[in-house]
């Protein structure tokens, strides 16, 4: 018990933003209009592709000679540039045709 | 000083992910949005990479790292820049799928240090492997298998999805499969459990059995699922693949993963929640899947019921040109045939003949919501012209013409008519309510959820069959001959 409440005491911080982002992220598009769940979809998609800090830490932080950990590094750096620039670009291209028309 | 200069990007960055999120989900502000996350991200990763330091210490393998994302913001271009229209739900899922496997990766990756940490041999103090985890150690270690599961199973999930929506991967269920899919995910979190308190050297090989069983799951969690439920899917994998992300920020006490990571699990689970009540069913439903396996058994069983009419181009071409009002109610088969700009054409053709032209879009017609407006966005069709479901069942009654051009379950009129269907309480345009009906379609094969269509088969209904395109250019050339 006493270290469960130790626990949340030491990641106090980070349990508010769990919370508080939890409810801001129904809060934000709580009022989307259904033309624009794709996009959103996509981009939400793309957002969540801040995965790939997580990949440059641990690329940044491997021994320089161990090959397999450099290589995972690597791919998960590869693969996380591509959810971010892809997502944004595909994101980009769906409301570049959303142009108003007068 | 630098860290603290670190500290203001990741502020910057979680902010521009919300207003960013916002500004998503306005038309007239959604571009502006992206581009504004976008800038945020960037700010984010390059000054991950240029002051990060823990213990004092700066990342290095700067090539591997620079050469990584010049790679993959390469491939990224290409493949955003190339992929057609019609593609773009495959190409969010492929995306999605890759965010994921990167957080399985670094799992992997995080995992590979701690159980070297372990590899230092304790001979001489027995049973050490029971005590020798610290607490901290487990949130660790809990957060790195959360991170690993997750982000395996919605890689693995939204690869499938891929096959699924551009049609290379069948659906496939065998008997018995929830139940196997069930116990496969306990069997999975279970040792991952076990693992967490009891990890020892001899032990670390089942960390690869949990990231194989997961991608295991994944895959058989989307197999059964119909392909009309794949934008369900892909949401909530999206949400998903957020928390994975998450995940990393608990690992590395990352303020920018921690909020764009909850910030899209949260927001991608109402989405997901959005779209089931646009079909009027629960999360739980489609997952279970009784549209993909067990129904559409149910559906054909019946067979074609009656006799449908067939309607000649040059019959179709009069019937719109003379009428006042006509609703256009475009489906898949818009989108497979590339119709898009021909129906432009068609629907400018009809205004300068002084017949009023608007579009009818259901919330989940084609293979995502919003599918068709990016569509019909792409042909310059004007944003006033689209029609929501609501809004739209209103004006059937007081409309002449409707046409449907490759749409089938979302005016099926079982759902409103037949409790045993299985589209049963989905909401549908009630295209019936009109003076008459034409349906373009290629054949009279059922639609996705597999289920006969009698609306085909009443007496205001005829059928114009053929490819979308190849049918709606000869309309126009028809409707200008006249």
């Amino acid at each position: 018990m006493e270290t469960i409440l130790n626990w949340i005491q030491s990641h106090i911080d980070i349990i508010y933003i769990v919370i508080l982002s939890v409810f801001l992220g129904i809060e934000v598009i709580g009022r989307v209009p259904s033309v624009l769940h794709t996009p959103l979809m996509s981009g939400a998609n793309a957002i969540h592709g801040v995965v790939i800090i997580g990949a440059i830490i641990v690329m940044g932080k491997v021994e320089p000679g161990n090959y397999v950990a450099l290589i995972i590094g690597f791919l998960a750096v590869v693969l996380g540039t591509l959810n971010v620039v892809g997502g944004f670009v595909v994101t980009d291209r769906m409301l570049e045709m959303f142009k108003k028309k007068k | 000083m630098e860290l603290s200069l670190l500290t203001v990007c990741y502020l910057i960055g979680s902010l521009t992910f919300i207003i960013g999120l916002k500004m998503l989900s306005h038309p007239d502000s959604a571009r502006k949005g992206n581009l504004v996350a976008a800038v945020g991200m960037t700010i984010a990763i390059f000054g991950t990479i240029f002051l990060y330091e823990e213990e004092g210490k700066k990342l290095g393998n700067y090539s591997w790292i620079f050469g990584g994302l010049f790679l993959g913001t390469i491939i990224g271009v290409l493949a955003a820049k190339k992929v057609k229209m019609t593609a773009m739900p495959e190409m969010v899922s492929l995306f999605n799928g890759m965010g994921g496997a990167c957080a399985a990766l670094i799992s992997v990756n995080e995992f590979g240090h701690i159980s070297d940490m372990f590899a230092v041999p304790v001979i001489d103090t027995p049973g050490w492997h029971t005590t020798v985890i610290p607490l901290s150690m487990a949130g660790t270690l809990i957060t790195i298998f959360l991170g690993l599961i997750i982000g395996a199973v919605s890689f693995a999930g939204s690869m499938i999805a891929w096959g699924k929506l551009n049609g290379k991967i069948k659906d496939f269920a065998f008997p018995g499969q929830q139940i196997f899919n069930l116990v496969l995910l306990a069997a999975t979190l279970i040792t991952a459990g076990y693992l967490v308190f009891n990890l020892h050297p001899n032990n670390t090989f089942l960390f690869y059995v949990i990231a194989a069983a997961a991608l295991i799951y994944g895959i058989l969690f989307v197999l059964p699922i119909g392909g009309a439920d794949m934008p369900v899917v892909i949401s909530l994998l999206n949400s998903f693949t957020g928390v994975a992300a998450a995940c990393g920020g608990f690992l590395y006490d990352n303020q920018v993963m921690l909020t764009g990571g909850i910030l899209v699990g949260a927001a991608g689970t109402l989405l997901t929640i959005l779209m089931c009540k646009a079909m009027n069913r629960s999360l739980t439903n489609v997952l279970i899947g009784s549209f993909g396996g067990s129904a559409s058994g149910a559906g054909t069983a019946k067979g074609p019921q009656g006799n449908y009419k067939e309607i000649s181009l040059s019959d179709a071409a009069v019937c719109m040109c003379y009428a006042n009002k006509v609703i256009i109610v475009p489906g898949y088969g818009l989108a497979v045939a590339q119709a898009q700009h021909v129906c432009h054409e068609l629907e400018k053709l009809l205004e300068e003949k002084g017949v009023n032209v608007s579009y009818a879009i259901h919330p989940v017609a084609g293979r995502m919501p919003g599918h068709m407006n990016v569509l019909l966005a792409e042909a310059d069709v004007s944003y006033d012209k689209l029609q929501e479901m609501e809004q739209a069942n209103d004006e059937f009654k007081t409309t002449d013409v409707v046409l449907i051009l490759g749409a089938n379950d979302v005016v099926n009129p079982a759902a409103k008519t037949d409790p045993a269907s299985p589209i049963y309480g989905m909401p549908i345009l009630e295209v019936e309510q009109a003076k008459t009906v034409i349906v373009n379609k290629r054949s009279m094969k059922p639609g996705y959820a597999g289920i006969e269509n009698e609306l085909f088969f009443q007496p205001k209904t005829s059928m114009l069959f053929g490819d979308a395109k190849a049918a709606l250019q000869k309309l126009v050339a028809e409707i200008k001959s006249l």
